[in-house]
This record gives C-alpha cells, structure tokens and sequence, in this order.
C-alpha cells in the first residue's frame, strides 16, 4: 500500500484548501493537497460574480468599512452567525484582496471620472474620484449597504483560483489530484490522516499528517437542481460525520440562488441583477417591488427565492416542459456591457440555451446554491471533537453566514479563512509532535477493503444511480425553499428507508480500476446521512430564519431558536443526534430587524434560560 | 427531436488486463436541449456504469470534458447533439495520458509545463499588509484578464500538429501562459529570463504556425496574435543586444 507523510494535508483544492497550504507552505511546512480533479477544475473555478471586502474604493462604495460589512454580514445571517467570526473577516477581507493583488489577481480597478452604472432598471451617473484611480474597484451584490464586492470581470474564481494554484506550485506544495479521501485516520482524541482512494487507478493509499483540513466545498448534488459542479457531492463532510465525534454545524441552513437557467440549472451570476437585472414574470410585469419596495431584485437571495416561488404559486410563472420559470430580462444594460462586463451570462445563454441575452429574456428559477452548514469549527477553525483536523471554506461551518450567506460573502470567506486558519494551523504545527498510530490506519484500510469487495462481489440489489436520483428528488420536493412538518417528516422516512437500501447496493459493472460506477457507491451511503442532517434539522427548527423557511412556523424565534444545529452520527445509528449552542458568544449586534423579508420576530427575552 | 443517436466511442481500461482499445457502439434517443454532458451521463447510468469521462463545471469553465468529437477537439459540456450528425464519434484527446476511455489526465500535463515555465508572478518585493495596493490602470487589468481566461481544456494541445510530434512542445496555452505573464508589471522577469524559458524549440520557436489550435480553444483566445508576440519579443531577446532590450523593455512599460 502506498503510503504518505506530510505536516499537513490539505483534502480540497479549491480556493479555501489552496489559501490554507500557501500559509503552511511559506511557513516551511511540508504539504499535499487532494482533490477529486486538478485544483483549477475544482467548483470554487465556476463563481463568477466576486468576493466582498469594504475596500471603499468605487463611487458606490464610498464611505464603506468593515464595521458596515460586519452589520450586512450579521443581517443577512439572521442572526445565525457567529460574530466573532464575522468580526474577524471584515477586519481581513480588505488585506487578503490586496495580497492576490500582489500575487497577481487581475482585479478591476476604478477608472476615474463619470461612470454610468444600473440600478433596478435605471441608468445613473456618478463621479469615480481621481484619487481613487487604479485602486481595486467592486460591484453591487444582493443584501448589502454599499458596492463592494471585488471583482474581475466575470471570471472571478477562476482568476483567483489560478492565481493561487501558481503559488501553490511556486511554493512546492505536493498535488495530488484525482485522489478521494474515503475516511479519517483517528483514536477518538488525535486524527491522524486519511485513507483514500485514487481515482486513476482504483487503489486504496494512505496519508499521515499532523494536521489535516477539511475544505471539500459544497454538497449541491444531494439535490436535483443545483447549480453546483458535479462532483460536489459532500463525500468531506461525510469523512468528518463517521467519526461520530465530529459535529456538522446548521445542515438545515441551505441558500437557493433566485436565477438557475432552465432546464441545465447553471447559474448566471447575481452580478446580472446587480448591474440591474430586473425579474419578470409570464406577462412581462416586474413583480419584485411590489413584494420589497425598497431593495426589489437586490434583497438577499433567500427573499428572493421565496418571492419568485410565492408569486409562481400565485399563477404568475412561466409554463415550461422542464416546469415553470420566470424571466430574468438583462436587455436594457446593453450590448456592449453584455458582451464584455458579463460575458460569462451571455456565453451561457449562447452555449445552453441558444439565446441571445443581448434581445431575449433568460428563463430561471430558484435552484440549490450554497450549503451554509458543514463541519463545525470553532473561530481558529479547529473542528470540535478531533484535535489536530480543521475545516475551512464551504465545507465548514465556521460560521460565517449563519442562516443565509451574502453573495459575494463566500468566495471572499475561502481567502479570508484560508488566510486565518492557515496561520492558525501554522501555530498549532509548530513544535507538535503526535505519535501516529499506524494501527488505526491498518483497521480503517481494512474496512475499505472489505466494502470494496463486498461492492465487486455483486451480491446486491439495489441500483446506485437509481437511489441516488430518489435521494436528490426528496431533497429537492420536501426539504427545497418552502418547507413543513409534513413535507418534512415525510423526507426523514424516505431517506431512511434508502439509508437502509443502500446497504444492499449492487455493482452492474465489473469495478476494475478508476471505475466511477464504485465510486459512486462508496459515496452513497454517507450522502444519504448528510441529507438526513439536513432534513431532519430542518424538520427539528421550528421557526424560520434565513434561508430556512418553515410555512407552519414563519417567524424567526429569537426565545427558542438563536441557536445553531449540531448534528452528530453515532455509529450503527439511522438518524443524527442533534445538539444545540448559542449561535453567537457574544452579540455586537443585537438581533433586531433585517430591513428586508417578512421580518416577522418573536424577541429574545432575556429572562429565560437560552435553548442548549 | 425523435432521432436515435448513434454513439461509436472509444474504450480501453488500462487497469484491466483483459481491456483491449476498442470501438463500443451505444444507441440513445435524443431529447430536447440535449448536450453530451446529459447524453454520456445517461449512458453511463443506463447502459454502461463502466464508462469513463470527466465533466465538472458541466457549464463551460472548468476545461474538464475536452474530448475529441466526431474528429475534432471541443468540450463535450457545451457541446448540442442537434449541432452534430445521427452519428457521433468520441475519442479521448491525444497527446496526453490516457486514463480510461474518455478520459485524459490534463492536470499533470498542464502542471509539469507550469512548472517549466515557472508560470507564477515573480517579484523581489514583499507583500505590506498595511500599505494600499499598488495601482493598476483597468485597461491593463483586462488585457490580462483576457490572457488568463484560458481554461487549461487541452483542446489546442490536442489539435497541434507540433505537440503530436514532439513530447516537449509547450503548446499554444503555454505561450499564451507566458503572454499573460510578460504584459503583468508584477511580473519582473526580464526578457532575458522569459528567452530562457520559451525561446526555444520546445517553446515558441517549435510552433509551425498551423493554425490548428486557435481553431478550437473554446475561450477564443486569440492563440495566434499571443503567438507571434511572443516569437517576435522572444527573436528580439535572442539578439541579447542592447537596443533589443531597450526596445522590448519600452514595449513592456508603454502598455
Ligand atoms: C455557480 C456558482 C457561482 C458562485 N459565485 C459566487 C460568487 O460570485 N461569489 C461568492 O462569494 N461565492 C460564489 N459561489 C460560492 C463559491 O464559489 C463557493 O462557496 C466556493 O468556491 C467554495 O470554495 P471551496 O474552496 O470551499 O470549495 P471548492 O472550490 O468546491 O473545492 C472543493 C475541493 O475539494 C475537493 N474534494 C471534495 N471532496 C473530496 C474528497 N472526498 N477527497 C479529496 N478531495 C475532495 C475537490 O476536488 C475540490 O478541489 C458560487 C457558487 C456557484 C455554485
Ligand atoms: S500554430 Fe503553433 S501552437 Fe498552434 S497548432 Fe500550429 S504549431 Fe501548434
Ligand atoms: S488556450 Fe484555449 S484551447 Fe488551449 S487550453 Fe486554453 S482554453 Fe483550451
Ligand atoms: S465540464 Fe467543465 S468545461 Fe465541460
């Protein structure tokens, strides 16, 4: 068996696993990196829209700090976040923009005199200052008091991420991609390293580390329509949910992006209505204001969501084969702010849709976006329960967003963390000596092995890619933007039911080598535990906060529910344990009223004891 | 709608000793706005789970799905079967190594010629936490931002007639790598330094001018134009006397 040591190993190459091992790597510090694919193919590639930090540099953004970031971010949380933590990322965002500037990051920058931008439909003018010139410039995103979202024309993950990867490289740190880690190496106190898979060859390898990060993005594909790459899949959540020590933070907590074309579900970035998209519905009629007269298209993306599904239900959708849509109508900005500023938007629509944005209207609805939730850490983004694992990224629950992210909160979170908990992970490494106890590899290889064969042996009889499906319309039909007891309930059943199923899966294939039908069924199990956190979460928080929108209980329940899901998975168990914590040791900024949404609270009262 | 596709493609599954490289026909039936992201996917779910191909962005983006199609290098993502005949032919991309059927290993490839031409900002300076950014005109910004849409598909590499005949070669998407590169003022290689690692027949001299790889990068980069900057600043280089570098350093800063 071939087997690896290093300081730190870092499982994700996307943008938070590739922050982290810069950190450890200037730091002296030996490091691989896994991935599903090479690290520039990883999702983090596919964001197109921007990463926020209060720069305050554009016209629009004048007057910003991260004070005000800091209070966007804590709004558009609901109050779920934690504050220390979203302190401490407004605090930083500004530095880590300017540091991949340094490295090379072709941001936008302001470009002095008037300037003529959209805002809800309508041209405006400002005045870009001179002393500004040259500097970073940013754009409007949904949810927040001023522009700033940084940005470099619509290929922002993609710039960053490469730029990265070009350190990455520069810096020695050892790539392995095509390489799926399978489990974690631990004794219940100290984790140890993983055993993978590799995806080239089939064979099972072994990685030793003092330290080891979780940072494997989101889990999208446990739901029909998301607009999440294909391999993001949740396989590193389940890593930390097998242990059964390990905690995943607000699964229940999952965004729906308002604008997923129909029928491909690929997002167009919220830039569109930023720059001043509007939406319509079947007879041409923007219906946004008349729901949020005040921010219209730019409330955050759960109200969004939730008023584009609210007036569909109201009759007002488009009637479509692949089910009913609305219009998005980006006509009015422009040939030539179509064609350069968002061109990402127009080559989707040319590629997928054989429209031309220039003159149509692009189809969309609400589809699975982000996952709030993850493998929860504290604020250096040590996980709970493990010494010597970390998270960071999409894949944690550091927790930023709380019940709902910003856009633009979390391309800038991977950097940002990336940056914090790198240096974090330095600290700890320095002078850590752990006695690696090969033994627990041994059994963990062994019980691999054993599913492996089990899998060849063809004695099952359920089908993958059939359970998979059933598994990712549940999501979809009872655990998606509305949601209720019974709806609720009734997904908890199924997805036990195919929990039980999943034990009898058979391969149709033979399963020699990078075979993806065995990958595939090594992953389901575990997928189908993490939807069940979500669902069962979700069916557990009876209130509505954020993105998560409870039709038998529509207010937010400061009293009872300012707190933050953990969800556990005991061995041999059919249903995670559920705990609860305060969602924020400290409030900067008292829960109070978003300005936008329902807005419907039941207030904190401060004599009674906090819900544990 | 209504036409049955018919699928001829290529498989071989290294790992298996019994797998000889051989041509596998699969008949679907073609359903509306059907890419071969779909088209495959359904294969591989309903008629053969053995099948081997990669797609990760499925939206364009990522350069993962590159696959010769029908005798030509494309993404096999934003690839519409109603754009392509009742047969369809798919073959994995040359020039780089196969990992089974469909699927290429582009991450090593495109990292070793990374690391060749060491395609990373070099600098003296250290990074201030404290101080603003150093500026830089937009315009600059997005010339190089243009230069660093490239995707890393391989489909330019596979189309070249230069990188079938020599394993060396860096290919267009390298050049054009080193292009981005050279027009960044962060970067403060000297031209010098750039000779050294493309001025020679593995790098821009080793192009035929062919044509074959602008042809197909599905980014539309202009290959060609990056090319013959390159060879032209490079022949500058090459002289290594003084007016060459003058000029070439007039030509860098005047951007
Ligand atoms: C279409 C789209 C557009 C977006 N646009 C924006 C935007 O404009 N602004 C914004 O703020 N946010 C945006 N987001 C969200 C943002 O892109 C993601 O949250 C972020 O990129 C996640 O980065 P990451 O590094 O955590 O994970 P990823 O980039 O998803 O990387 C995960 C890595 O983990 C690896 N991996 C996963 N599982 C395993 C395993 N078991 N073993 C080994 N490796 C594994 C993968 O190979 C990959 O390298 C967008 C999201 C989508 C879907
Ligand atoms: S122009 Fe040069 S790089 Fe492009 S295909 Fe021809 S030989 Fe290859
Ligand atoms: S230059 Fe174009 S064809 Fe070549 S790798 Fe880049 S995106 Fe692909
Ligand atoms: S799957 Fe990403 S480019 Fe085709």
């Amino acid at each position: 068996m071939q087997t690896f040591y290093t300081d730190l190993l870092c499982i994700g190459g996307g943008l938070a696993g590739e922050r982290v091992a810069v950190e450890a790597a200037q730091a002296g510090f030996d490091c691989i990196i896994l991935s599903l694919v090479p690290p520039r193919r990883s999702h983090s590639c596919a964001a197109q829209g921007g990463m926020q930090a209060a720069l305050g540099n554009c016209a629009m953004g004048e007057g910003d700090n991260p004070d005000i970031h800091f209070e966007d971010t804590v709004k558009g949380s609901d109050w779920g976040c934690d504050q220390e933590v979203a302190r401490l990322f407004a605090d930083t965002a500004p530095i880590v923009m300017r540091e991949l500037a340094f490295w090379g990051v072709p941001w936008n920058r302001v470009v002095p005199g008037p300037a003529t931008y959209f805002k809800g439909g309508q041209k405006f003018e400002v005045y870009e200052k001179e002393e500004k010139a040259g500097l970073i410039t940013a754009r409007a995103f949904g949810g927040t008091a001023k522009w700033r979202t940084c940005y470099t024309s619509d290929g922002t993950g993609h710039c960053v991420l490469y730029t990265l990867d070009s350190k990455v490289l520069e810096l020695g740190v050892k790539i392995h991609d095509r390489v799926e880690a399978l489990s974690l190496i631990h004794d219940g106190e100290n984790c140890f390293g993983v055993v993978a898979r590799s995806l080239r060859t089939g064979e099972l390898l072994v990685y030793f580390a003092k330290a080891v990060l979780i940072a494997t993005g989101g889990y999208g594909r446990l739901y029909k329509h998301t607009t999440n790459a294909v391999i993001n899949q949740g396989t590193g959540l389940i890593l930390a949910l097998d242990t059964g020590i390990v905690p995943l933070g607000n699964m229940e907590a999952v965004q729906f992006h308002p604008t997923g074309i129909v029928p491909t579900d690929i997002l167009v970035t919220e830039g569109c209505r930023g720059d001043g998209g509007t939406l319509l519905d079947k007879n041409g009629y923007r219906f946004m204001p008349d729901y949020e007269p005040e921010k219209a298209e730019l409330a955050s993306r759960d109200v969004v969501s939730r008023r584009m599904t609210e007036h569909m239900r109201k009759g007002f959708g488009v009637k479509s084969p692949y089910g009913e849509h609305l219009w998005l109508d980006i006509r009015h900005l422009g040939e030539k702010h179509i064609t350069t500023k968002l061109r990402e938007v127009y080559d989707i629509c040319q590629n997928f849709l054989g429209i031309n944005p220039v003159h149509e209207l692009i189809p969309v609805r609400p589809t699975q976006h982000y996952s709030m939730g993850g493998v929860r850490t504290n604020k250096d983004g040590a996980a709970y329960g493990l010494k010597g694992l970390f998270a960071a990224g999409e894949a944690a629950c550091w927790d930023l967003h709380g019940f709902n992210r910003l856009g633009g909160n979390s391309l800038a979170e991977t950097v940002v963390a990336g940056r914090i908990v790198g240096a974090k992970i330095v600290e700890f490494l320095k002078g850590y000596e752990v006695d690696i106890k090969t033994q627990y590899a041994t059994a963990e290889v062994k019980k691999q092995e054993e599913r492996i064969n089990e899998l060849k042996s063809k004695q099952g009889r359920e089908n993958v890619y059939q359970l998979r499906n059933e598994m990712q319309e549940i999501m979809m039909e009872k655990v998606g933007i509305f949601r209720n007891e019974k709806d609720l309930q009734e997904a908890v059943n199924r997805l036990q039911e195919l929990l039980d199923r999943s034990k009898n899966l058979g391969l149709v294939s033979d399963g020699i080598g990078a075979n993806p039908e065995l990958a595939e069924a090594l992953r389901l199990p575990g997928m189908i535990k993490v939807a069940l956190c979500i669902a069962y979460g979700a069916l557990q928080r009876k209130e509505s906060r954020g993105a998560h929108y409870r039709e038998d209980y529509p207010y937010r329940n400061d009293k009872e529910w300012l707190n933050r899901t953990l969800a556990y998975w005991e061995e041999g168990a059919d249903l995670p344990t559920l705990k609860y914590e305060p969602a924020s040791k400290v409030f900067y900024l008292p829960p109070g009223d978003r300005g936008y949404g329902e807005g419907k609270v039941i207030p904190k009262d401060d004599n009674t004891e906090e819900k544990e | 709608m209504g036409r049955t596709l018919q699928f001829e493609i290529f498989r071989y599954n290294p790992m298996d000793p019994n797998s000889k490289p051989r041509m596998q026909t699969y008949y679907l039936e073609e359903k509306e706005n059907m890419t071969l992201f779909l088209a495959l996917n359904e294969i591989r779910e309903t008629l053969d789970p053995s099948l081997q191909f990669d797609f990760v962005c499925r939206a364009a983006v990522c350069g993962s799905c590159a696959m010769v199609i029908n005798g030509r290098p494309g993404l096999a993502c934003k690839t519409k079967t109603k754009d392509l005949p009742d047969k369809i032919t798919l073959h994995p991309l040359p020039v780089f190594k196969l990992i089974g059927d469909l699927s290429v290993d582009t991450g090593i490839w495109f990292r070793g010629v990374a690391k060749k031409i060491e395609a990373w900002v070099h600098t003296n300076k250290t990074f201030d936490p404290n101080a603003l950014e150093e500026r830089m005109d937009n315009e600059l910004a997005n010339q190089i931002f243009e230069l660093d849409r490239c995707i890393e598909c391989g489909c330019c590499i596979a189309a070249c007639g230069t990188a079938r005949m020599r394993e060396d070669f860096l290919g267009a998407a390298t050049i054009n790598r080193i292009a981005r590169f050279y027009i960044d003022p962060r970067d403060e290689r000297s031209d010098q330094e750039y000779y050294e690692v493309i001025g020679t027949d593995e790098g821009v001299f080793g192009c035929m001018g062919l044509l074959g790889c602008e042809d197909v990068c599905p980014r539309n980069i202009p290959l060609l134009d990056q090319i013959g900057i390159i060879r032209r600043k490079m022949a500058i280089a090459s002289t290594g006397g003084k007016v060459g570098r003058l000029f070439s350093v007039f030509a860098k800063k005047k951007k």
